[in-house]
């Protein structure tokens, strides 16, 4: 079971809480992560990363086990932890003004 | 006894305020999507029950959502804004060529004909079509192709932020781009003109009657006289009585010829509206009086509207579709600032109140009859 953490306009858009848990076959990465989650919440397509290209929003980070993962490549493995439950793979809005 | 619904979107949401025909007392509804920039709220005019609203964030993008009862609930449709093709590019602000990005959806328009039928403009410069209720979205590429190249972004962003549609002629659409022009096509949009003759922008561009790149902010057009258009360029208030063809200038006496809406009368074709605004850097009302114009001649003499607006200390801006008109017996005006204030007049601009004082930045104003 993998624990996502959304910020709060994301949870108003998706009608969840602060975390969501998914349950994924096959390696725990950036990308299944996100595929989950959408596929789960289609509201959610476009709002972390564009819909056609899958790229990362400017304004998104992702934070896990006290790490940041934004820059790291989609498709590596994520900790055991996170895979594991143990640890929230966190989706972050970037500090910015306004 | 009828009722007026008001949509305010807002930089922090959306307000949808209420009240009958007499638009003395209001309930205010909101805020809707808490936090997020509300470029557009709008009803369709086939089913008063269907809503849009046009809701981003820099830092989630763009969400279109839906209400099929009023506005009580809502829900998010689609948002896959993806240009056709090849792109190409557009100028930037240094005169560079750049690729177009999607970045918001700022003007949603409804069909006036067919219920499932919704038009959305885009920045970076577009026009998408929905034929199901906004759950899937088609671009009307040609439009690009009227000289794409050339068109570069306003201060606000190179944002397609009015679409008029013919109620006689489906095919018929008229749309206005910050800093390209006015373009329209009478073939669905298969094919697009630019119809930008006699606009003249000697402070803008290298050649001020260039066919595109005019920094047109708003245009309104009165249902019963589609081929009659009033624009509020970035300077100059222009008229057009060939459906484009040609315009010519009809500022007259007003104050400063700056501004950015512009709105028609909801039974006098020739009774508009404008709100100047002192430019090109200060971007608040001259003399810090906040005063709309009424021309009932079709333009060039214009008289203040005041009553019950601020006179003095007024620093507000009002923005490109912050300014809409009602459909009651008495046309009732109403315009949203970026100091939060919506004002409403039930007697076409003679008297002013403040709905409300403290929303967030007004982005935009749409209006509701209902009967």
């Amino acid at each position: 079971m993998i624990r996502v953490v959304l910020p709060y306009q994301l949870q108003e858009l998706a009608g969840t809480g602060r975390e969501v848990t998914l349950e994924l076959s096959g390696r725990v990465t950036q990308r299944a992560i996100l595929d989950g989650l959408e596929s789960r919440y289609p509201m959610l397509r476009g709002t972390i990363r564009d819909a056609e290209t899958k790229r990362r929003r400017d304004f998104i980070r992702f934070f896990a086990c006290g790490r940041d993962f934004s820059l790291d490549d989609p498709d590596a493995d994520l900790p055991e932890s996170v895979a594991q439950g143990r640890d929230e793979f966190r989706i972050v809005g970037a500090m910015a003004g306004g | 006894m009828g009722t007026i619904k008001v949509f305010v979107g807002t930089r922090k949401g959306a307000f949808i305020l209420t009240s009958n025909d007499k638009r003395k007392d209001w309930k205010i509804d909101g805020p809707f999507f808490a936090g997020w920039e509300i470029y557009h709220i709008t009803a369709s005019p086939v089913n008063p029950n269907r809503l849009y609203a046009s809701q981003s964030s820099g830092w989630f993008g763009q969400v279109i959502q839906r209400s099929d009862d009023g506005g009580k609930t809502w829900n998010p449709v689609g948002n896959n804004f993806s240009y056709e093709g090849d792109t190409g590019t557009h100028q930037w602000f240094d005169g560079t060529q750049k690729p177009w990005q999607f970045k918001r959806i700022w003007q949603i328009q409804p069909s006036v004909t067919e219920p499932e039928t919704v038009f959305a403009g885009a920045e970076d410069a577009a026009l998408f079509k929905s034929t199901d209720g906004g759950m899937t979205w088609m671009e009307l590429a040609a439009l690009r192709q009227v000289r794409g190249n050339l068109w570069q972004p306003g201060a606000g962003g190179m944002g397609l932020h009015t679409i008029l549609l013919d109620p006689k002629k489906p095919g018929s659409i008229v749309i206005a781009i910050s800093a390209a022009g006015a373009f329209r096509t009478d073939d669905g949009g298969l094919t697009w003109k630019a119809i930008n003759r006699g606009l003249n922008s000697g402070s803008e561009l290298p050649d001020p009657t260039a066919e595109v790149g005019h920094c047109v902010h708003n245009l309104a057009m009165h249902p019963s006289r589609p081929d009659t258009l009033f624009m509020q360029k970035h300077w100059d208030v222009m008229r057009s009585d060939d459906a484009g063809g040609m315009w010519r200038e009809i500022s007259g006496n007003l104050p400063s010829d700056f501004g950015f809406p512009i709105a028609v009368h909801a039974y006098e074709p020739e009774t508009i509206y404008v709100v100047p605004i002192k430019s090109d850097s200060e971007h608040f009302p001259p003399d810090g009086k906040l005063r709309v114009y009424r021309s009932r001649s079709g333009g060039n003499e214009w008289e203040p509207l005041t009553y019950g607006l601020p006179q003095k200390d007024c620093y507000v801006n009002v923005l490109r579709s912050a300014l809409a008109v009602d459909q009651m017996d008495s046309c009732g005006i109403y315009f949203g600032t970026t100091g939060g204030q919506v004002y409403a007049s039930p007697d076409g601009g003679d008297h002013w109140e403040a709905i409300v004082h403290d929303l967030p930045a007004v982005l935009s104003v749409e209006v509701q009859t209902l009967s």
